[in-house]
């Protein structure tokens, strides 16, 4: 074995070793330029789209949500406005164990199951590092609470933010309508953009209607964050406009007193400035308060509030469809009149029932055959509206022919939505001929025309839509449509006027005077003797300051067969008929046209005609005192 | 006669004279370049900055201590050095501190943590070269077979931390001593096959971390929030520096905590981002100095234990480098090596320190 450390040995070693060194240094440099060849690609060739990312990374953009437009009543009340409330939010980002934060937040704050399932809903559309609510409209001392603990917890933060309020409560939900909290739907439907951050959009009634003009404009910020989502300086801004403000034609005192008249009961009361189309009251009873529904109503409250009989989140005034009963009577007068079907001289004799001529069928006049059978004698037109001869209307309905009367009624509104800005309101029905054939599958028949003629059958209008009848009445004739809106800053936003609607067409000046006296008569006509006084006079007639017209209606619920007789007493409370009364007032000059509904109530003279006196003379005593 | 002579200058026991210049100042330089370098993006942080300048004052002092130890010493030390870093790693299992689930360091009273495994970047060169010192050149199969056991008996135990990262770089570090040694190219090229050959096996081998690693180079964002994170922010910290950078501290990615480890294992993600490809490319250039410096070193170096040794400590110094700037631009799995001498904390610029005062030491002791 010779000698491994020979000195030949080592000196060709030593050279060995050299040449190795160099080709491993060789290698080394060769992966120092793979480096730089990677580094040319990240810093030069992709160094535009790494720029972009890293501005991604660190700048966000943060919308700042405009304040919702004021709305006032007409007085200056003001009806809407914004409120700051505290919310409890959560950045999970930062938080560990989500569900012991949650646990240990539940000892200092109220949070119900139901907050924490909301929470989880709103978790799941959330932008990363987004703080999201877990509790809303947080009392002072539970912010105390969770002030004083907040360092225990990284990512629980105690925000403020407005929120919109209803400073008068449930009296004015029907007319004003709520806001509510920004939902997947609404997410879905809402521009994006305009609605960035914007935690509130209008849920019913004008908040809804004149969403666009309430909103606003959303503002931005650009904001500088690290990695835990902290905000480290505001790098540019484009602030929010605040939403324009709105002033309705509304008056709440008169709303208060509509609403108080009604005294508890359910139904709905519509009052119209005739000359104006200005709706100054437009309540349903009962309502609620709006202000539950703004930051999220308990579930028990709601389950309440949905399930109940009285259906309190119902809007009778805009959405209720009834029959108008005998308040249709003067529209039919007016159309007989107008064709010719009968004059202010003409009479019948009113024996409490009506056959069709060649007919079985025998209609009735229930109002007054209970106990004073024989009907009402010999009638004109003008006490066919005084005493509300259904009789007489029967026989009026059935020369006049349901293509006359439906097209002469159409002019009123029936059957269509002439209000102009009243979310959600519907059209209700104006039967006729194609009406019938289409909804029912079944030809018009005569019996048809004369149940129309006392406001039955398949007729169906709305509170608010019976107001504009009688506004149209008090303008003999002429149309001003209904209108929320009195004025709005800035720009008045204009809302679709469409084509003007024409006077009333057929009646003479003359008539439309006759009926307003027929009309008065309702109301004045007293001490005259059995079945001669005015319907509504004993109610609210005999001690009444000032001149009004009114017609009352009353409504069946139920169907009564052929040959059966209504009884009030021995039906269930809901069974019983909605009691109506349109008045206006003065008579000669209209300030207000009114339309009463009380479901359920009865007869109309006896319970709605006091409710409208009562909204009358709230809004026409202070007028007559200062005159 | 010559035998005899040159047996003496490797055995006999000489006493070793303490002379202060026993340094090289062109290696001094590049390693005092790149630390001063790698200080500038830590300056912003005054107790970082302070806490690394200590450190590096222990290293340097260590290192001037290390260049005054005649390489004789080194040699004789071997032994113990080499069994008792595989004694230290055996036990640290046992009695070490678990930091993320691995079980890497080793707690002295005090506080002060050392990881076994920095000693090995210094130990397994000096035991390859202490072994081939005392065979024929070039190795035989034999010895080729004994240099691998040295060198993998410590990588499996650290495998078994477990800690593949350091394992794999020491191994590298290891294996290009092996090369230096002068085995026959075509055993390299066999060998480089086989590894290709096995690398299915080695995927079956690893752990789903490990495994995750791996995928997630490939494709990271499949996983942006998550394992992805890492690789996705260091990328776009050096891409979006450019060519000269956003400038010192003005870098969004590190200071607004968008990237991960910036202090530590990415801190030239944050070098790309504050001084662009610019900043990059000179760091290179001076750790290709110290490289050239090092290996230039080995080749006059007169014996082949004190050659393999500094070659070894070369090369592993050498693979942190590019397997840690690998890593950040996304050429790499993410395999958690700090950046040599640049890199806060730990022990590790100690240790390199050390090795380098041993390099200087056979640098300025090369007439024995």
């Amino acid at each position: 074995m010779s000698d491994p450390l020979d000195v030949r040995n080592l000196a060709s070693e030593g050279s060995s070793f050299t040449v190795r060194t160099l080709v491993v240094f060789l290698i080394a440099l060769s992966l120092v330029l793979v480096l730089l060849a990677r580094l040319v690609q990240l810093q030069v060739l992709e160094h535009d789209s790494y720029s972009i990312r890293s501005d991604d990374n660190r700048i966000q953009v943060r919308a700042l949500p405009p304040d919702r437009g004021l709305i006032f009543d007409r007085h200056g009340v003001l009806l809407a406005d914004n409120r700051p409330a505290r919310s409890l939010n959560l950045v999970t980002e930062l938080i560990g164990d989500l569900d012991g934060v949650i646990g240990e937040l539940r000892e200092l704050v109220e949070i119900s199951d139901r907050h924490v399932e909301e929470f989880r809903e709103r978790l799941k559309r959330r932008r990363p590092f987004e703080p999201v609510a877990l509790r809303m409209n947080l009392a002072e001392d539970e912010v105390a609470r969770v002030k004083v603990n907040g360092h225990r917890w990284p990512g629980v933060e105690i925000t403020q933010e407005n929120v919109r309020h209803y400073p008068l409560g449930d009296l004015m939900v029907h007319a004003v309508g709520s806001v509510r909290r920004v939902n997947e739907e609404d997410a879905q439907r809402l521009d994006e953009r305009r609605y960035r951050g914007v935690k509130f959009v209008g849920r019913l009634g004008v908040e809804k209607f004149y969403e666009d003009v309430l909103h606003g404009e959303v503002g931005w910020q650009h904001i500088e964050i690290d990695a835990r989502g902290r905000i480290h300086r505001i790098l540019d801004e484009t602030p929010a406009v605040v939403g324009r403000d709105i002033t309705l034609h509304l008056d709440s005192f008169l709303q208060a007193a509509a609403r108080d008249a009604l005294d508890g009961r359910r139904g709905a009361v519509v009052a119209i400035e005739p000359k104006s189309g200005g709706i100054l009251a437009l309540v349903s009873n009962p309502g609620y308060d709006p202000n539950l529904f703004v930051t999220g109503i308990r579930a028990d409250l709601y389950e309440e509030l949905a399930t109940s009989r009285d259906a309190p989140l119902f809007n009778r005034a805009v959405k209720g469809r009834y029959a108008p009963g005998s308040t249709f009577k003067p529209v039919v007068a007016l159309g007989g009149l107008a064709a010719g079907a009968t004059d202010w001289e003409r009479t019948i004799v009113d024996t409490g029932e009506f056959r069709l001529p060649g007919g079985r069928r025998v209609y009735r006049d229930w109002s007054w055959t209970q106990g004073n059978a024989g009907g009402q004698g010999i009638v004109h037109l003008r006490k066919a509206v005084y005493r509300s001869s259904n009789v007489y209307f029967y026989d009026l309905a059935a020369r006049l022919g349901v293509d006359a009367l439906s097209s002469f009624a159409g002019q009123f509104g029936y059957g269509e939505v002439t209000s102009l800005d009243v979310a959600d309101a519907v059209p209700g029905v104006l039967p006729s001929r194609a009406w019938k054939q289409e909804n029912r599958g079944e030809r018009w028949y005569d019996g048809d025309s004369v149940n129309l003629g006392i406001g039955q059958g398949d007729l169906l209008v709305t509170p608010l839509q019976l107001a504009t009848v009688t506004a149209v009445i008090a303008n003999r004739g002429h149309w001003v449509r209904p209108r929320l809106m009195l004025e709005s800053d800035g720009a008045r936003p204009g809302f679709d006027l469409g084509e003007p609607r024409p006077r009333v067409e057929g009646p003479t000046d003359e008539d439309w005077e006759l009926l307003v006296d027929a009309m008065e008569d309702v109301v004045h006509r007293g001490n005259q003797g059995f079945r001669e006084n005015g319907t509504a006079w004993f109610h609210i007639g005999r001690d009444i300051g000032y001149r009004m017209a009114g017609k009352s209606g009353t409504a069946q619920v139920v169907g009564i067969a052929q040959g059966e007789e209504y009884d009030e007493e021995a039906l269930d409370e809901y069974s019983r008929k909605h009691a109506w009364f349109i008045a206006f007032a003065p008579a000669d000059d209209p300030a207000l046209a009114v339309s009463v509904l009380v479901e359920n109530g009865g007869g109309g003279s006896s319970v709605a005609a006091p409710v409208a006196r009562a909204v009358f003379d709230a809004y026409l005593s202070p007028t007559l005192a200062k005159r | 006669m010559a035998t005899t002579y040159v047996r003496s200058i490797g055995l006999k026991a000489v006493r070793p004279r303490v002379y202060l210049e026993h340094f090289d100042p062109l290696l001094l330089l590049a390693l005092l370049g790149v630390i001063v370098f790698g200080m500038t993006v830590l300056y912003r942080d005054q107790d970082v900055l302070f806490a690394q300048t200590v450190r590096i004052a222990v290293g340097v002092l260590a290192m001037v201590l290390a260049a005054q130890v005649d390489p004789r010493v080194y040699l004789r030390w071997t032994l113990p050095v080499y069994f008792g870093g595989l004694a230290l790693l055996v036990v640290t299992p046992f009695v070490g501190v678990t930091v993320n689930g691995s079980t890497r360091w080793l707690e002295a009273p005090g506080g002060l943590r050392f990881q076994p495994s920095e000693l090995m970047k210094i130990a397994i060169p000096m035991m390859l070269g202490w072994y081939f010192h005392r065979h024929r050149m070039p190795p035989r199969f034999g010895d080729v077979a004994v240099g691998l056991l040295i060198v993998a008996v410590p990588a499996l135990l650290i495998i078994r931390q477990p800690d593949l990262g350091t394992a794999v770089l020491l191994s590298a570090g290891g294996l290009g001593v092996i090369v230096l040694s002068g085995i026959r190219w075509r055993w390299i090229f066999a060998a480089l096959g086989l590894a290709a050959a096995a690398a299915p096996g080695l995927w079956m081998m690893m752990r789903e971390y490990q495994r995750d690693r791996v995928r997630t180079l490939f494709d990271p964002e499949q996983d942006p929030m998550g394992a992805g994170w890492n690789i996705i922010q260091s990328k776009t910290a050096v891409g979006s520096g450019g060519v000269f950078g956003k400038g010192l501290d003005q870098g969004t990615q590190s200071r607004l905590d968008f990237l991960p480890e910036s202090h530590t294992d990415f801190i030239v993600a944050v070098i790309g981002e504050e001084l662009g490809l610019v900043g990059v490319t000179l760091l290179l250039v001076l750790y290709l100095a110290v490289l050239a410096r090092g290996l230039y070193i080995a080749t006059q170096a007169s014996t082949t234990f004190a050659r393999l040794m500094v070659g070894g400590v070369m090369l592993t110094f050498f693979v942190y480098v590019f397997v840690n700037i690998a890593m950040v631009c996304g050429l790499f799995p993410v395999v958690g090596v700090p950046l040599p001498l640049v890199s806060f904390g730990g022990t590790s610029a100690i240790s390199l320190l050390v090795g380098f005062g041993i390099v200087m030491s056979v640098h300025t002791h090369r007439n024995w």
